[in-house]
C-alpha cells in the first residue's frame, strides 16, 4: 500500500479524492431521504402571508394553491386582498424584487363583508355551496344569513344568487376598531439641505 | 423614612396650576339632562336594563353587570337610549343612556357595609363593580379586576397615586385639600380587599396644603406613609411612580402586581369609600376647568354625564354651537384629546377640561426633520429610543418598532415636548400601536378563515369517497345478485326462501329478458308481483303503527286508520294486477 503510494502519488491522490467523494456522496444521499422535511416548508410560509380570503381571484382556487405556485415561480403580485402590504411581506420573504399589484386581477378594495337582504331571500343555499369559508347558515326553503365574523369578504357568494338579494357592505369604522392614523407627512424625508426640492424642480412638475 | 428614587427621563413643563388650585371646589348645578355614554372604560359595554320612559331614582343601577355598569346620577326619567357624541379621539358615536332630571334629586336604598373588616372580600369585589368603579386617574381600568380574589393572592404593597404631574390638573389636589379623610377610609378598604401590609402614598411637592392635609388625616396610622418627592413630568405614571417610590422597575411586559405591588389613584379611593360606607355608586367626579379663555377657571363637583358645553359655561367660557373655533381638550396638555364637540358628556374618567388660548400651547408649528439630536431619548421615561422608533413608525417596520419595545410607550408625550423639530412624536407611536393591534388581529382571522377552509375542503372530500364507496357497494351488491340470480334460476327453489329478494330477483330477471328483447307479458307480471309484495310490507308497516298508537290524539289515530284503509286498497289493486297463473305459480 505504502509503497504504491510512493510509486504512484497521483493515482493514490485520485483514488483517496474518489473514495472520498464516493463517501460522502452516500452521506448526503442517505441524509436527504433521512430527514426529508414534509409537505412543502416555502409554500407554508407563503400560505401564512395570504389573507386567506379564498377568494379566488389570484386564478387559483384558494390561498393554498396560490402559496404552492408561488414557492415553484408564480408572481406575487395577483392578490388583492393581500394588497401592498401583502406583496411587500412576499417580496421579503422570498428575497424578490415587490412588484406593483397586477390589476388583471382586481384592486386593493376596503374589507367588507357579504350582507343577505333576508326578506328577498328563497333558500336556495347556491351562496351556501359557493362560500369557501362556511360563514353562510341556512337551509333549502329557509332563509340565511351571514356570519360576519366569520366572512373574509371574498365576494364568491354575489354571483351565484339567482335573485341578487348578497350584497357586500365596508365594515363600518366603530368604537372598537377606530384607531390613530401616522400624522401626514408634510415634510419629505429630508436629510440635508441639499435632499430638497429646489424652486426649478417645483416649477418643472408645474 | 424611606428614600426617594429616581427614574430616567422626564420634563419640567410650565406647571400652570396656579390657574385652577386656588377657587375652592365648587358644586356643578345639575343638568337638564344627563348624557350617560355605556362604554366608559377598557372593555365590552354593559347592556342596558332600563327602557326609554323608565323612571329612574338617583343611584339606582341602569346596566346589567356584563361591563363596567352606570348609574344614575340623580333621579328622573330615561328619555333616550341612542348613539351620541361620546368623549373619544374618535368623534365618533356611542350608546348612551339619556336621562332627563326632575330635579328633585330622589335617591333609592344602596348597599352598604357596616364594618366592611368582617366583609368577605370576593363580596366587596362584587360590589365595587357593581358600584361601577374605574381607575379615576386617566386610563379609567375596571377597578375591581385589578383586586386580587383570594387570600392567596395578596398584594403587599399599597400605593396610593396623588402625584397628578401633568400640567394644569388640579383635581387630585383639590381632592386631597377637601377630602383627606374620605381618602383613607378608601385606602383602607382597598388595603384590607388586597391584604396589604405597607401602604405608600405618594405626592409630588408641589402641592404643600394636599400634603399637609393627608399627613394630618393618617396620623396615627401606622402602616401608612405619606412621600413626597420632587415634580416631574410623567412621575405620575404608573411604572414611573412604582420607580420613584419602591426603587423597583416593572418589567417590560409585566404588572406591578408581578412585583407585589397595586396602584390606585386618589380618586378611586374616595370612590371605593363612598361605594363601601355610603351605597353611593361612582356618580360624580371632581373636574378642573381651566386654561386661560375661560374666566371662572376651577374645579368643580360634577355629575358624570354632564354637557361639557354646561361646565364650560358655570367656569366663564362659551364654545359656539358646531364648529368650535377654539380647541377643547379633555385631560391635559401633555396626555390629553382633541374633543370634536362639546356636547360631549363629562365621564368616569374626565379630569380635566382645558381651554387653551390660540398661543398658549404654541404647539401647532409645522413639524420639521429629525436631527438625530437624542433629547427625546434622554426625555424618554420608558427608557425607549424615541427617534429609531420615528424612523420604524414612518417605514411602518412593525418587526423593528416591537423590537425596541414600542409597547412600553406610555404615550406620556416627553418627547414630543424636548424635540426640537415638532415632530409629532406620540401621533406616530399611537398610530403604530393600533397597526400592530390590527395585524395581529387581522392575522388570528385570516388563521380561523385558513382552518375553516380547511375544514370544509376535507368535508367536501369526505362527502365524496363516501358517495364513491357507496356507489362501488351498490354495484358490488348489484353483480352478487345477478350471480344469485343466476344460480336460483338453475337452482329452481331459491326465491321460495325470501319474498323480497325474491321479487328483486324476477325484477332483474325482468329487465335481463327485455334486454334480450323476451316477452314484455312476463316481465308485467314480474313487476305487478314486485309491486304487491312492495304493498304488503307497507301495509304490515301500517298496521303495526296502528296498533302501537295509544289513541291520545284522535286526529293521528284517524289518519293512522286512514292509511291502512288507502294501503288495503292499493293492495287489492296490486292483487289484482297480479296474473292469477303466475302468482299461483309463485304460491306453489
Amino acid at each position: 500500500m505504502i509503497t504504491f503510494i510512493e510509486q504512484y502519488p497521483l493515482l493514490a491522490a485520485l483514488a483517496a479524492m474518489l473514495a472520498l467523494g464516493l463517501a460522502f456522496g452516500a452521506l448526503l444521499g442517505f441524509a436527504s431521504i433521512r430527514f426529508r422535511a414534509e409537505g412543502n416548508p416555502i409554500a407554508d410560509q407563503i400560505n401564512s402571508i395570504l389573507p386567506q380570503t379564498q377568494c379566488g381571484q389570484c386564478g387559483y382556487p384558494g390561498c393554498r394553491p396560490y402559496a404552492e405556485a408561488i414557492a415553484d415561480g408564480e408572481a406575487i403580485n395577483k392578490c388583492p386582498p393581500g394588497g401592498e402590504a401583502g406583496i411587500q411581506a412576499l417580496a421579503d420573504l422570498l428575497d424578490v424584487e415587490p412588484l406593483p399589484l397586477d390589476a388583471e386581477h382586481g384592486t386593493e378594495k376596503v374589507k367588507s363583508v357579504a350582507f343577505i337582504h333576508e326578506d328577498d331571500c328563497i333558500g336556495c343555499t347556491k351562496c351556501i355551496q359557493a362560500c369557501p369559508v362556511d360563514a353562510i347558515v341556512g337551509a333549502a326553503k329557509q332563509m340565511h344569513t351571514v356570519i360576519s365574523d366569520e366572512c373574509t369578504g371574498c365576494d364568491l357568494c354575489v354571483e351565484p344568487c339567482p335573485v341578487d338579494c348578497i350584497e357586500m357592505h365596508p365594515l363600518p369604522t366603530t368604537l372598537a376598531n377606530w384607531h390613530w392614523e401616522l400624522p401626514k407627512i408634510e415634510v419629505g424625508p429630508v436629510i440635508i439641505a441639499s435632499d430638497r426640492e429646489t424652486v426649478s424642480d417645483r416649477e418643472q412638475a408645474a | 423614612m424611606r428614600r426617594i428614587h429616581d427614574f430616567h427621563g422626564g420634563i419640567y413643563p410650565p406647571e400652570r396650576k396656579g390657574l385652577s388650585n386656588t377657587p375652592p371646589l365648587r358644586k356643578a348645578r345639575m343638568p337638564e339632562e344627563l348624557v350617560l355614554p355605556l362604554a366608559q372604560h377598557i372593555g365590552p359595554p354593559a347592556k342596558p336594563q332600563v327602557a326609554v320612559g323608565d323612571r329612574v331614582l338617583g343611584g339606582q343601577r341602569l346596566t346589567d353587570l356584563s361591563g363596567l355598569p352606570v348609574h344614575a346620577p340623580t333621579s328622573g326619567h330615561v328619555s333616550a337610549i341612542e348613539e351620541r357624541p361620546v368623549p373619544h379621539a374618535s368623534g365618533l358615536r356611542g350608546p348612551c343612556i339619556v336621562i332627563a332630571c326632575d330635579g328633585l334629586d330622589e335617591w333609592g336604598e344602596g348597599d352598604r357595609f357596616e364594618d366592611f373588616r368582617k366583609a368577605d372580600r370576593g363580596e366587596l369585589i362584587a360590589h365595587l363593580h357593581a358600584s361601577g368603579i374605574a381607575g379615576m386617574g386617566g386610563a379609567g381600568f375596571p377597578t375591581a379586576r385589578k383586586l386580587p380574589r383570594d387570600e392567596a393572592s395578596s398584594i403587599p404593597t399599597l400605593i396610593i397615586n396623588g402625584t397628578e404631574c401633568e400640567p394644569y390638573i388640579t383635581a387630585d389636589d383639590i381632592l386631597m385639600r377637601e377630602r383627606a379623610a374620605q381618602i383613607v377610609e378608601g385606602v383602607e378598604i382597598l388595603a384590607h380587599i388586597a391584604g396589604s401590609r405597607e401602604i405608600l402614598i405618594g405626592i409630588e411637592d408641589n402641592k404643600p396644603e394636599a400634603i399637609a392635609a393627608m399627613r394630618e388625616a393618617v396620623r396615627g396610622r401606622e402602616a401608612m406613609e405619606i412621600m413626597v418627592f420632587p415634580t416631574k413630568y410623567p412621575s405620575g405614571g404608573e411604572k414611573q411612580l412604582i420607580e420613584i417610590l419602591t426603587g423597583r422597575q416593572v418589567p417590560s411586559g409585566g404588572l406591578p402586581s408581578d412585583l407585589g405591588i397595586l396602584c390606585q389613584n386618589v380618586g378611586t379611593a374616595v370612590a371605593v369609600a363612598d361605594a363601601v360606607l355610603r351605597g353611593r355608586p361612582l356618580v360624580s367626579r371632581i373636574t378642573t376647568v381651566t386654561g386661560e379663555t375661560p374666566q371662572r377657571p376651577g374645579n368643580f363637583e360634577v355629575l358624570i354625564g354632564t354637557p361639557m358645553r354646561q361646565l364650560l359655561a358655570e367656569a366663564g367660557c362659551s364654545l359656539p354651537t358646531g364648529s368650535e373655533a377654539r380647541r377643547l381638550i379633555m385631560g391635559g396638555p401633555m396626555m390629553g384629546v382633541t374633543m370634536p364637540d362639546a356636547d360631549c358628556p363629562i365621564v368616569k374618567t374626565t379630569n380635566c377640561l382645558l381651554v387653551p388660548a390660540a398661543d398658549e400651547l404654541g404647539n401647532d408649528q409645522t413639524a420639521q426633520a429629525c436631527i438625530r439630536c437624542g433629547h427625546c431619548a434622554e426625555a424618554c421615561p420608558a427608557s425607549l429610543l424615541p427617534q429609531q422608533l420615528y424612523w420604524y413608525a414612518r417605514a411602518r417596520d412593525h418587526e423593528r418598532l416591537e423590537e425596541h419595545h414600542l409597547a412600553d410607550c406610555i404615550e406620556c408625550g416627553a418627547c414630543s415636548f424636548v424635540c426640537p423639530s415638532n415632530i409629532p412624536l406620540v401621533q406616530y407611536y399611537r398610530a403604530s400601536k393600533a397597526a400592530i393591534r390590527e395585524q395581529r388581529a387581522e392575522d388570528a382571522r385570516s388563521e380561523r378563515a385558513r382552518q375553516r377552509f380547511e375544514a370544509r375542503q376535507q368535508r367536501i372530500e369526505r362527502a365524496a369517497a363516501e358517495k364513491e364507496a357507496k356507489r362501488a357497494k351498490r354495484k358490488r351488491a348489484a353483480m352478487a345478485k345477478a350471480a344469485d340470480k343466476a344460480s336460483s334460476d338453475a337452482g329452481g327453489s331459491a326465491g321460495e326462501a325470501d319474498p323480497i329478494q325474491a321479487a328483486i330477483a324476477r325484477a332483474k330477471a325482468r329487465r335481463a329478458a327485455q334486454a334480450d328483447g323476451a316477452a314484455d307479458a312476463e316481465g308485467a307480471a314480474a313487476e305487478a308481483a314486485a309491486k304487491l309484495a312492495k304493498v304488503e310490507a307497507r301495509l304490515e308497516k301500517a298496521r303495526a303503527t296502528l296498533a302501537a298508537d295509544d289513541g291520545s290524539d284522535p286526529a293521528i289515530s284517524a289518519a293512522l286508520r286512514k292509511a291502512v284503509e288507502t294501503t288495503e286498497a292499493k293492495l287489492a289493486e296490486a292483487r289484482a294486477a297480479v296474473p292469477a297463473p303466475v302468482a299461483e305459480t309463485e304460491q306453489a
